[in-house]
């Protein structure tokens, strides 16, 4: 059977595009937000592994949690092996 | 500066997704797409990720999506890979990437004619033990003693969890893994290793879920961990019908640990609970047999 490499199509390969979900906000789905205490974290990124949002960054040798994602689901309060982040509540506006 | 990690630190999975707080699935999807890279093609039937994956043109993930119907995610996924490789491109990974209803149950046919064809697709089953975006019924990947809507009552599911890794081992497949999200290192290989295989690569990942399986969002990576050290999930691998356990557990916790910390086992009694130990320690001899 002839293989269509040798009759290549003219349209061109359709690449993933469109806009990150990033666009959506989910920061304020949250009750309840992580809070980073940075003099006992010891950089492990074990936060950072676990974060089911990808909202935690590695900034040179910290973690950042990003609040306008980050949803306050806590696996990384429970994860963290120093108890480096705790749990606190967030205030209405 | 650079701090040296265990997976890779590039993302393709973006903030601002649709799940639940303390979805295992996303973590799940976040794992293999570092494991995979961007030249792939994600199959999705109807499951979570259908909704996950994001509202058109927003997106969750940085790959290219094919929505399926919800019986035919393999055979999609054949058909891309057959597209791609007519065309003379023979490394884009094609990865099916079902709920455990859309594999255990409604899309089985489609996925065992793929296995048994050798298609040249990774088929990724996410098993979250329900039908959980539709809100809780019970699937064949539902064990038993779980409540879901469809097994209300103290007594929850009356059959066991269906055996999906033998049905498929019995395809004799070119690879196949199980995996969960408390192991990501161990998850990310396995898929960088099932990419550079040919043929029929299955992955069956455990996935916790909130409000499935009702507990606290914040212990996903804990009962993940526990399904393993319990030996309720045995994480293992079998390349070209070489069987290797990947994380032996060399003292199992009681499996009570991994079943007390969850709502949709509330009324189970000692009995039951007694009955899933049988069964497990059964398993694991069987395991250890092979292993």
């Amino acid at each position: 059977m002839p293989r269509l490499t040798e009759d290549p199509l003219k349209t061109p390969l359709i690449i993933a595009g469109g806009k990150p979900m990033s666009a959506n906000k989910t920061g304020n789905w949250r009750s309840a937000r992580p809070v980073i205490h940075e003099e006992k974290c010891t950089g492990c990124m074990i936060c950072w592994k676990f974060c089911p949002e990808a909202c935690v960054t590695i900034e040179g040798e910290l973690p950042k949690i990003h609040m306008d994602w980050c949803k306050g689901c806590a696996v990384c309060v429970q994860e963290c092996p120093v108890d480096a982040i705790t749990l606190e509540n967030e205030e209405a506006p | 500066m650079t701090v040296k990690t265990s997976i890779p630190q590039d993302e393709k999975l973006s903030a601002g997704h649709l799940a639940c707080q303390g979805c295992g699935a996303t973590l799940a999807m976040r794992y293999a797409l570092k494991g995979l890279g961007t030249d792939t093609v994600l199959v999705i039937p109807a499951c979570c990720w259908t909704i996950l994956a994001g509202p058109a043109p927003l997106m969750s993930v940085g790959v290219n999506v094919v929505h399926s119907p919800f019986a035919c995610a393999a055979a999609t996924a054949t058909g891309v890979s057959h597209g791609l490789r007519a065309r003379g491109n023979e490394k884009t990974a094609v990865v099916a990437w079902a709920g455990d209803g859309g594999t255990f149950d409604i899309g089985i046919q489609a996925l065992s004619g793929a296995a048994d064809r050798d298609e040249d697709i990774i088929y990724v089953c996410y098993d979250n033990e329900a039908y959980m975006n539709t809100g809780i019924q019970r699937s064949g990947g539902t064990p038993a003693g779980a409540w879901t809507m469809t097994t209300p009552g103290a007594a929850g599911a009356e059959r066991p969890k269906k055996d999906l890794d033998a049905i498929i081992e019995a395809h004799h497949p070119r690879y196949m893994a199980t995996a969960t999200p408390a192991y990501p290192e161990d998850m990310v290989r396995k898929f960088k290793k099932a990419r550079d295989i040919k043929g029929f690569r299955f992955i069956h990942i455990l996935s916790p879920c909130p409000p499935g399986w009702k507990y606290e969002s914040d212990e996903t990576v804990m009962l993940s961990r526990l399904a393993v050290q319990t030996g309720m999930f045995p994480i293992y691998e079998v390349e070209e019908g070489r069987f290797k356990l990947n994380v032996p557990v060399a003292k199992r916790k009681p499996v009570a640990e991994f079943l007390r910390r969850q709502g949709r086992f509330r009324t189970m009694g000692e009995p039951e609970v007694a009955a899933i130990q049988a069964r497990v320690d059964a398993a694991w001899d069987a395991l250890n047999k092979r292993a």
